[in-house]
């Protein structure tokens, strides 16, 4: 029993109250975000130093014994992505006092934000089914809200896309809840966990586990249910967009995860087929669609459906060592899809665009901005001695481990791709010199050239969130030997269920 | 009852995909709240109906009746109804953006924001 595990839900929300309490006081709702966004880290580290140290910690809501109230669970697994939600919220709301408009900060900006944090902390913690279909509604809100806010007319109608199919994802999220119910008479899921291993094992099981792939395969943007995704995530601000592709997705493969290695750790052979299919065409079809894009915000959009597809992979194989390849790929391509999305933005405010044959010069203008660009692109791409590099190599040891030779090689090519994705940014932005053909400013001012973006100066808010999210990106790569300890230790309590039901229902009499 | 509510769910969700799929973005609404309307209805029937046989311990026993109704998945579906009427509203208010926008109610007007 221990109330920490509440903690990393409490503070968003309480900085969500305050800051809709200081509503006229935009100075105010910035602070209480910052300090909310890095109590939430400090949170998460506390949390993950707990868990590590005193095994999976559960809080029964209200005192009721599980499985009859709501449970709230951290094994390792959760508080690793606690931690990372920690450090990706504080990069971003430093990063959003210097770019969000006064429009967006007088609609409660900062507020959502911590709302979707609360969401997601929430969803990672859950012990229970119907209360992980809460949380997942309290951050689709949280993000409906805070893609559509600003209402330009792109926006609006990404909003109603990514709205319409998440809704769809969660009404069969609702129906799964009511089948399994109507099975087991539980939701909780330890619970469920001792009952479904109990079970005639029937087709019912099977397309339970079927529909709860599709549920959180469209929230994880899988093909070829990804639709959404691209037509959504390069509207809003890049502060927005960071944070989700940073979290927003990943809760979805949690989610995944956490129901396959719990629940339906027996149907996981009957599935290995489909999932490895999957995670192949999700690289593919996300890497492809990267290369063909001009525009930086959607490149990068493409690429987080491509990266989903090697956390699948992770989890097709179904072994720790691929599931702790997969937990260690999280944390890397949360960071570095987060960076290169902070970067577009700097980009844009140094040369007036996102398209990349607008922009160009930064190498020789900014090469602190462009050294920062190129290891968070390195890192993406798999090159050593980069965070990307160890991860893949983590996760393609694991496919050679069971012989699984064709996803292995998928997950080269794609890599390859991703690389000359990478290094058409890297061409256009920073390489080429700036166009001199260019439309001026959109405030009129001038038109841009190279003596104006030398002497544009991006503020400390904006550089140092950058910084700080490559900075954790190397710490990655460096202590990759303690962190893969970790994800290796946390693997392992995924794959043994035992540990997780023993804590949340006490032990077995 | 059981099977009389399957095949109700089971018209709901067909309904709601018909909708969906129609190019009329207030039709889109409809099918999404008809489809919310039959998931809290799957949710209800799989529990087990029950007739007049309330969660209530008796004086004296110490557990409900065996037959008796389960309360969580009615508590589930009001959690649900009042999730999907928030969701719905949102949604409503950003289709009227969308048309006040886009000045159409065809969803494949919506093509600003595609990819090219």
């Amino acid at each position: 029993m221990s109330e920490l595990v509440l903690a990393p839900v409490l503070i968003p929300l309480v900085a969500a109250a305050l800051g809709f309490v200081a509503w006229r006081h935009r100075d105010l709702q910035r602070l209480v975000a910052v300090i909310g966004a890095a109590a939430l880290l400090v949170a998460g580290i506390g949390l993950l130093v707990v868990v590590e140290r005193d095994g999976i910690q559960t809080l029964q809501i209200g005192s009721w014994p599980a499985p009859f109230g709501i449970t709230m669970v951290a094994d390792l697994f959760s508080a690793l992505l606690i931690v990372l939600a920690g450090v990706l919220a504080v990069a971003v709301v430093v990063y959003s006092t210097a770019t969000i408009d006064s429009g967006r900060e007088r609609y409660a900006y900062y507020p959502l934000t911590m709302v979707l944090l609360a969401g997601v902390a929430g969803t990672f913690l859950t012990g229970d089914l119907f209360n992980l279909y809460v949380w997942f509604e309290v951050l689709l809100i949280a993000s409906f809200v805070l893609l559509g806010l600003g209402g330009e007319r792109d926006q609006l109608e990404g909003a109603l896309k990514y709205v319409a199919l998440n809704l769809v994802a969660s009404s069969v999220l609702l129906v799964t809840i009511g089948v399994l119910y109507g099975m087991t008479g539980t939701v909780n899921l330890a619970d469920l966990a001792g009952r479904l291993a109990v079970l005639e094992p029937d087709g019912l099981v099977t397309a339970v586990a079927a529909m709860l792939l599709v549920a959180f395969g469209i929230k994880a943007a899988l093909v070829p249910l990804f639709f959404w995704l691209p037509a959504s995530y390069h509207t809003p601000p890049v502060a927005v967009a960071a944070i989700f592709s940073g979290l927003l997705t990943k809760v979805g493969i949690y989610a995944l995860v956490r129901v396959f290695t719990l629940l339906f750790a027996g149907e996981a052979a009957t599935f290995q087929p489909l999932l490895l299919a999957v995670a192949g065409l999700t690289m593919v079809v996300g890497v492809i669609g990267a290369v063909a894009q001009h525009e930086m915000r959607r490149l990068l959009s493409f690429h987080i459906i491509s990266q989903i597809g090697y956390l699948v992979m992770g989890l097709a194989l179904f072994t720790v060592s691929a599931l702790a390849g997969l937990i260690y790929f999280l944390l890397h391509v949360a960071l570095a899809k987060s960076t290169l999305f902070l970067v577009a933005g700097a980009v844009r405010q140094l040369t007036g665009s996102f398209e990349l044959a607008k922009t160009g010069g930064l190498w020789v203008l900014k090469p602190g901005l462009a050294v920062l660009f190129g290891i968070a692109a390195m890192s993406l791409a798999g090159i050593p001695p980069f965070s990307g590099f160890l991860a893949k190599l983590a996760l393609i040891e694991a496919g050679l481990e069971v012989d699984h030779l064709l996803i292995v090689f998928v997950a080269l090519a794609v890599s390859l791709m991703t690389l000359y994705s990478m290094l058409k940014i890297w061409n256009a932005a920073f390489w080429k010199p700036l166009p001199t053909e260019l439309e001026p400013f959109a405030d009129g001012a001038a038109a841009v050239t190279p003596e104006r973006v030398a002497s544009t100066h991006l503020a400390l808010a904006v550089v140092g969130p950058i910084a700080f999210l490559v900075a954790c990106s190397i710490g990655l790569a460096v202590a990759a030997g303690p962190v893969f300890e970790l994800a290796d230790a946390a693997a392992t309590q995924l794959m043994d269920p035992a540990g997780y039901i023993d804590a949340v229902l006490g032990e077995a009499p | 009852m059981t099977v009389l509510l399957a095949i109700t769910a089971g018209i709901l969700f067909a309904a709601a995909i018909y909708l969906m799929l129609r190019r009329s973005m207030l039709k889109l609404a409809l099918g999404l709240s008809l489809l919310a309307n039959a998931a809290n209805l799957v949710i209800f029937v799989a529990a087990g109906i029950t007739r007049g046989e309330p969660p209530l311990v008796p004086q004296g026993a110490t557990a409900a009746p065996p037959d008796a109704a389960d309360p969580l998945p009615q508590a589930m579906v009001l959690t649900a109804i009042v999730i999907g009427f928030a969701v719905l509203a949102f949604t409503l208010t950003l289709m009227h953006r969308v048309y006040q926008e886009g000045g159409s109610d065809d969803v494949d007007d919506l093509s600003e924001a595609d990819v090219q």
